[in-house]
């Protein structure tokens, strides 16, 4: 299986995240998998008119491509015409190449938010008219029509996240190359299940603390950050607490929130980032499948409950009273 | 005599997208001209937002310079609002930093840099054998080696940061998640496994002899390792004969502790260094495509011309210190901290300048991290107070692995009024000024030689290489 990846309106942080994949590392793990790296912007040799030689190739149909993986959103501005990415040495905005490509590959992927909806790319005022491969933010048909298909009749596949868990790109492509990713293996917004089937909340080191909604009020305590700091990890799509990052690390093991970064448009949350909005003092983003009178009851209930020594080691940078040290409740 | 012009790109193994136009005569660069062709308007995005999303935000501006970014916001807002960090939470943020500051350098070199020896091109020359077992694109000893110690660096990202990149630990306050006994001694094991990395691979040697070297001299006679292949490579191709810079260097000074910067601050002119004067710098749009006049950063704007006019060639804008052009990166670091081979390579501004600049800082850089982890606390405070603020203005000035990286912030009613980003390769890979002036790469490529029919001048691919530019930083 061959592979072209290109990167157009993004942060290369996908890219520099795969690079982290470990236990094989990055390159024996492609090369091993018998996946043949056409070319890459960041990783290899070929640069300038020896890239422009294999895409004149692939568009002439003399190389037929497997997988085109885009990095990054797809800039459509200013006034429609791309131009605010004129891929290098080739006078042709990046607009125009993905959608010459695309229809071209046996399948497409999407690596990162920005590729998938826009991601940061959109963020603000959208300035350069950022647009995701298939999608808009959460309106279908970006870069690409809503309804397209590759050769294999696959949608763009979304490996969304800002940025992308390195596992979550090998994973795709691992499975991808022995074609064994169908259709009903994407959520429907186009992500695969394996990570996106998870909830960042599921094995979250802080759920004891959510448990008794022990809330931190500031960065840097150790207690449930959903309900003061911002945290949607109980709505957002991913196994970052599962699959740790970088070693042992997630967001929320951070002591940050978690952002939702899988999800379209997470990048205008309407409140910021890390200040949970909240209404009469009840926070307005509950977890999506959960009565809110059943919450509310269930949270008044449990934060009387709380033992003291969650409630203390919540308000706290570390541990304080370890589990056992004290006798009874409150 | 021969004139042609040459259109390079996309120009791969830099981050991000560039576009390099030559103009050639009798077998040498007579002009280079350097476009970043993305624009994605950050500092538009920003403005109207509470100022602490900047934290979020800003780190995303790059995937490889995003602690750099991360850390250059919480400055900022720290000096808008008063906060502090105390002396452990500055000293995990310099960790934080410094990770990734050396995770660049080392796939700088092993990734971006020396594939390129590896080609055909140069297959017969006495080195080559051994370039195309350590460095080949995706195959090279050196390449996999690489991958697997930068990603267990990382793992020292994960404990104190969460994950990398776009980390949200770094705090104007401190850092988000304070270290327990058992992560200090977890880090300091895998810095000790980087070392050995170190070692084995890119110096042949104790990070410590390399770090002590003082003279070219001695560097010249460095043999061992990736290190000592990088100098025969060198001296067969006469790199230190090519690309040189204006010679003219800033840095902002890295890593901020309770004690001062790690790395001292300064700006070296002719051998001597000095103090940097932050409000001589300008940018210049004369050569860009952008609207308005040439200002300071806290009074820039960023109004794309949308027209893309034709005497403009480049989205990047024209930063100048005092007016005049300023090459930033590990060689300025560490000539302006003062180290006697930095100082000499200074003076030499070449494309083995910068790469050496780069090795030392490498070797610096592991003795540092060693001692902040030594020196982490695990019952001290990493956070202070983080105040709310209504209106102020900051600056955040640090140093990214490729060259000083400064945010500009302006409050008024608890919103973000302006942000202006001047990042590292904004220096480095500017366009000409109004007075004509071309950038540091631009002028740097002037001479490079390029042999009858080459279309993607080799020469051409090590100097600009050798600056590690980020091209999505530049414009950001």
């Amino acid at each position: 299986m061959n592979l072209l990846w290109l990167q157009s309106a993004g942060c290369g942080g996908c890219t520099m995240s795969l690079l982290c994949a470990e236990d094989p590392n990055v390159f024996d793990l492609l090369t091993d998998a018998g996946i043949d790296l056409l070319w890459h912007p960041s990783i290899s040799v070929e640069t300038g008119a020896e890239v422009r030689r294999l895409l004149a190739r692939i568009e002439a149909g003399e190389e037929t491509l497997d997988v085109l993986c885009v990095e990054g959103s797809i800039v459509t501005g200013p006034k429609g015409t791309g131009r605010y990415h004129m891929l290098a040495g080739t006078g042709r905005p990046m607009l125009d190449w993905v959608r010459s490509l695309a229809p071209l590959a046996r399948d497409v992927v999407a690596v990162g938010t920005c590729a998938a909806y826009g991601g940061v790319t959109s963020a603000g005022g959208n300035p350069a008219g950022a647009v995701g491969l298939a999608y808009d933010g959460k309106l279908k048909g970006g870069a690409l029509p809503g309804d397209f298909r590759a050769r294999s009749g696959r949608p763009v596949i979304n490996v969304a996240g800002c940025p992308t868990h390195p596992d979550w790109v090998t994973e795709t492509l691992l499975l991808l190359a022995e074609d064994r990713l169908a259709a009903e293996d994407l959520d429907p917004l186009g992500r695969p299940r394996f990570y996106a089937d998870n909830l960042v909340h599921h094995a979250c080191t802080k759920n004891e603390f959510y448990e008794y909604k022990a809330s931190a009020r500031e960065l840097s305590e150790m207690g449930c950050m959903m309900e003061h700091l911002g945290c949607v990890g109980t709505q957002a799509h991913a196994d970052c607490n599962i699959r740790p990052w970088n070693g042992s690390g997630s967001c929320t093991r951070g002591n940050y929130p978690c952002i939702n970064c899988t999800a379209p448009e997470f990048e205008e949350p309407r409140h910021p980032f890390t200040e949970t909005p909240t209404l009469a003092g009840i926070p307005i983003g509950l977890p999506s499948d959960m009565p809110k009178a059943w919450f509310m009851a269930l949270a008044s209930l449990s934060k009387a409950a709380t033992p003291k020594r969650i409630d203390v080691n919540a308000h706290s940078d570390r541990l304080k009273i370890p589990p056992g040290a004290e006798k009874g409740g409150k | 005599m021969s004139e042609r012009q040459l259109l390079v790109g996309p120009f791969n193994r830099v981050e991000g997208d560039l576009e390099i136009k030559l103009d050639i005569r009798d077998g040498q660069v007579a002009a280079a001209y350097a476009n970043s062709p993305l624009f994605r308007g950050f500092e538009m995005m920003l403005p109207g937002k509470d100022p602490r999303d900047a934290l979020t935000l800003t780190p995303r501006i790059c995937g490889i310079c995003s602690v750099s970014q991360s850390a250059a916001a919480a400055f900022a807002l720290a000096e808008a609002s008063g906060a502090r960090m105390p002396a452990q939470g500055a000293l995990a943020a310099a960790i934080l930093h410094g990770v990734e500051n050396m995770a660049d350098h080392v796939t700088h070199f092993h990734l971006f840099f020396m594939p390129d020896f590896a080609r055909p091109a140069y297959a017969g020359r006495a080195w080559h054998d051994r370039a195309v077992q350590r460095f080949t694109a995706l195959q090279g000893s050196a390449a996999r080696a690489t991958a697997e110690a930068r990603a267990r660096l990382f793992h020292i990202a994960g404990t104190l940061g969460g994950k990398w990149p776009h980390t949200l630990a770094i705090q104007p306050g401190g850092v988000t998640r304070a270290p327990a006994a058992q992560d200090r001694v977890r880090m300091l094991a895998t810095l000790r496994s980087f070392r050995r990395y170190l070692e084995d691979g890119l110096f042949g040697a104790p990070v410590e002899a390399f770090a002590a070297l003082t003279t070219i001299a001695e560097l010249e006679a460095w043999e061992t390792g990736d290190a000592g292949l990088f100098m025969a490579i060198s001296a067969d191709l006469g790199l230190h004969l090519s690309g040189f810079g204006p010679r003219r260097y800033l840095s902002f000074g890295a890593y901020p502790l309770e004690g001062g910067r790690a790395m001292a601050p300064g700006l070296w002119d002719n051998g001597a260094v000095t103090p940097y004067d932050a409000t001589q710098i300008t940018e210049d749009l004369s050569h860009a495509w952008m609207l308005g006049d040439t200002a300071h950063p806290t009074q820039g704007q960023t109004l794309p011309d949308e027209d893309m006019r034709e005497s403009a060639y480049s989205w990047c804008k024209a930063p100048r210190l005092g007016g005049r052009v300023t090459e930033v990166g590990a060689l300025a670091r560490q000539a302006i901290d003062g180290h006697p081979l930095a100082q000499a390579l200074a003076a030499e501004g070449s494309t083995r300048a910068r790469i050496a600049g780069r090795l030392l800082e490498i070797a610096r850089l592991q003795l540092l991290l060693e001692d902040w982890a030594r020196a982490l606390d695990p019952d001290a405070r990493f956070m202070g107070d983080q105040p709310t603020v209504k209106a102020g203005t900051g600056a955040g000035l640090v140093e990214a692995a490729r060259g000083s990286l400064g945010h500009w912030l302006r409050i008024e009613g608890g919103r973000i009024a302006s942000y202006q980003i001047v990042a590292p390769t904004t220096w480095n890979f500017s366009p000409r000024d109004a007075t004509g002036t071309p950038g540091p790469v631009e002028m740097a490529l002037v001479g490079a030689e390029v042999a009858e029919g080459e279309e993607t001048p080799l020469s051409v691919q090590h100097i600009v290489r050798s600056f590690d530019p980020c091209m999505v930083c530049t414009v950001h």
